[in-house]
């Protein structure tokens, strides 16, 4: 059984200008142990799927559909039942440490918190727990550091904090949202190997949401890409990355400059994201399409398989050049 | 064939901040942070130099200082043969028409309460007082369409633009009064890829068409690769290396500029992992107190006693590539 099941996720939020829907119709899966890549750009939906697996939707958002953990389905649960889910089977990450990590409490406290909740711990032993688990994520010197407060520690190191703090528990899924897109190269590359081993001896799965190609090629075994809030192509990252099956994943791969490649013109995708209070009525990829053909404007491309992934374009695979 | 001359040239330049410490009483003295140290280059007519490093470099902090946003604390910024360091306020506004600035946020760096109209004419008013206002609005137009936005938009508000396009609107605002030059500091970091090829695409064109020089600031290695004639690598203020595009990047000498490029993932799954050992560890150091020496030692394998005593001066590698490494040669030796 897959240890995360999510069965058309769609999410919405009413705003005053209407209803806004963020992800449409989603349905994927991962088994234990495995890592999949989330990859779209600002409001693609990447981050509301996480928020909405964890149930942390923004009080005017309303999440539809299945999310299945171990089989039992967590979506809409009531607090009280969903936090025997979070910590002890999910965790989540979150882009900026700064503002997830509480200012004003040492970081020793935050952390220790986490377990005599979860695990109803003695202060000593959890404080114990703590500096074992700063250890295990090379912060050097635990020891001291677990009592300093979180502005005292570098991006990196912050970075870090909450690595160790999702895992305290030992959750078998952990949600990473765009981990590394404050830190700099040569400290998201840290990070990033970090995840990965981490990853392997905790043998835990990964949902790493992100919208840097690089990171997805480096450290994912399968790949969803959202476009607009919809699927747009799923697959494992070695046949989407050598041949895309969707125009938007194509279009994407070759509008990014590469340090292994000679400098050729980039081919950037004309025109601009949609606009989620005007969505195309069709394929939300059709306005900036260049493969687009009429019905591509008037019907939603459904998700079929192909190959050894899944994909959602009117257009077969192979008259994509 | 003789060659140009330099467009801008930056000599010894040093820009340093006064910090408060911690706790500090009134009369005691303050921390000083060499935000920018010793940093020489040329720019030459056309051209693209590419600055590159991480946070607190002290990229942003060279660009200010070159168009005079923040005071030098020594050196010589030499535009067209004349130091822009020395040169009174108001001559120095005078050149401000050759150089022009583009900026990271885009919708931050645009007056939310003036049409987008407004924003691109007003360096007009500033610089061409006498200009009238139908000739204002033809140039607007122009340089609009110029950048791709439809000029029927002039007049409405930033907010109602999206990231891209608040950055092209930024980009016109830049080339209205024809510069010379245009300091772009970190103009697509905030935009996502589609977007960011449309920018970069942009800049290139206008480039070769109207012979712009460009100081183009990023942390993306990919991107500077793609843009620019030349390289500066800075780490902790100081130049680390400087070297033609291409000649940088096959062949980076420098540890740090090794380091820096290794790390960049490859957006390609079957392109083995890079070895750990080519990696850096740590963080960087405090600016307010740099390592004695060589600022990158206490991150470097390759460090020895040397590195901790003396600073490496750049050295010339081969034409146009230099390097500030002690033991750039046993690094790259093999």
């Amino acid at each position: 059984m897959a240890l995360l099941k999510v069965e058309n996720l769609s999410v919405e939020f009413q705003t005053n200008d209407g209803a806004v829907q963020a992800v449409k119709d989603l349905s994927f899966e991962l088994e234990k142990g495995h890592s999949l890549a989330i990859v779209g750009e600002s409001g693609s939906g990447k981050s509301q799927t996480a928020f909405s697996i964890m149930g942390l939707l923004a009080e005017n958002g309303r999440s539809s559909g299945r999310v299945l953990i171990e089989g039992k389905d967590i979506l809409n649960l009531p607090i009280s039942e969903l936090n025997t889910y979070r910590a002890e089977k999910m965790a989540m990450i979150f882009q900026d440490p700064m503002t997830s990590l509480n200012p004003y409490l040492r970081v020793s406290e935050q952390m220790v918190e986490v377990l005599i909740h979860h695990r109803g711990m003695s202060k000593r032993e959890a404080t114990a727990r703590a500096i074992a688990m700063l250890d295990a994520v090379r912060i050097p010197e635990a020891k001291n550091r677990v009592h300093m407060y979180p502005h005292e520690f570098s991006g990196g190191m912050r970075q870090r904090v909450m690595i160790a703090m999702a895992l305290l528990c030992e959750p078998e899924l952990l949600i990473a949202d765009e981990p590394t897109t404050a830190l700099d190269v040569t400290v998201q590359d840290q990070i990033m190997s970090l995840l990965s081993d981490l990853q392997k001896e905790f043998q835990m799965s990964l949902v790493l949401i992100t919208h840097d190609l690089g990171i997805v090629a480096q450290s994912c075994e399968k790949v969803l890409v959202l476009y607009g809030g919809q699927m747009m192509e799923y697959d494992d990252i070695k046949p989407l990355f050598a041949r895309p099956g969707h125009p938007y994943t194509q279009a994407l791969l070759s509008a990014i400059p590469r340090l292994d490649q000679g400098n050729d013109a980039l081919n950037a995708i004309p025109g601009n994201p949609p606009n989620m209070m005007n969505m195309p009525k069709g394929c939300p990829f059709s306005p900036r399409c260049e493969y687009v053909v009429d019905h591509c404007r008037t019907d939603r491309a459904i998700v079929v398989p192909s190959g050894s992934g899944l994909r959602a374009c009117h257009k077969p695979k192979e008259e994509l050049v | 064939m003789t060659t140009p001359e330099p467009i801008l040239s930056v000599r010894d330049l040093s820009v340093v901040f006064e910090v408060v410490r911690r706790g500090a009483m009134p009369w005691t003295p303050k921390d000083k942070l060499r935000a920018v140290d010793n940093i020489s280059f040329d720019l030459y007519p056309g051209q693209t130099l590419g600055v590159v490093g991480e946070s607190g470099c002290g990229k942003s902090t060279l660009a200010r200082a070159i168009i005079r946003m923040l005071p030098a604390e020594t050196g010589q910024v030499l535009w067209l043969g004349q130091d822009l360091v020395s040169t009174s306020d108001a001559a120095m506004k005078e050149k401000r028409r050759d150089l022009q600035m583009i900026f990271q946020d885009p919708l931050a760096s645009l007056d939310p309460r003036m049409t987008i109209g407004e924003i691109v004419a007003e360096p007009l008013k500033t610089h061409f007082p006498r200009m009238s206002k139908a000739e204002r609005g033809v140039k607007v137009r122009q340089v609009l369409e110029k950048v791709g936005i439809l000029p029927n938009l002039i007049n409405r508000y930033p907010h109602e633009f999206s990231g891209g396009q608040c950055q092209r609107i930024g980009i016109a605002r830049a080339l209205i009064i024809n510069p010379k030059l245009i300091i772009c500091d970190e103009p697509v970091s905030a935009l996502d890829v589609s977007i960011q090829a449309q920018v970069i695409n942009l800049l290139m064109e206008l480039q070769s068409e109207l012979g712009l020089s460009l100081v183009f600031i990023a942390h993306d290695l990919s991107v500077v690769k793609h843009i620019s004639d030349r390289v500066m690598v800075l780490y902790l203020g100081n130049m680390v290396e400087f070297a033609g595009s291409e000649d940088f990047y096959t062949r980076p000498l420098h540890p740090y500029a090794q380091a820096l490029i290794a790390s960049v993932p490859v957006p390609d799954p079957t392109v083995p992992k890079k070895p750990q050992d080519a990696l850096i560890a740590g963080d960087l150091p405090s600016p307010i107190n740099p390592p004695s020496g060589c600022v990158f030692r206490t991150r470097c394998r390759h460090s020895t006693d040397i590195c901790a005593e003396q600073k490496p001066v750049p050295d010339t590698a081969n034409k146009d590539h230099l390097v500030a490494c002690h033991h750039w040669r046993q690094v790259n030796a093999g």
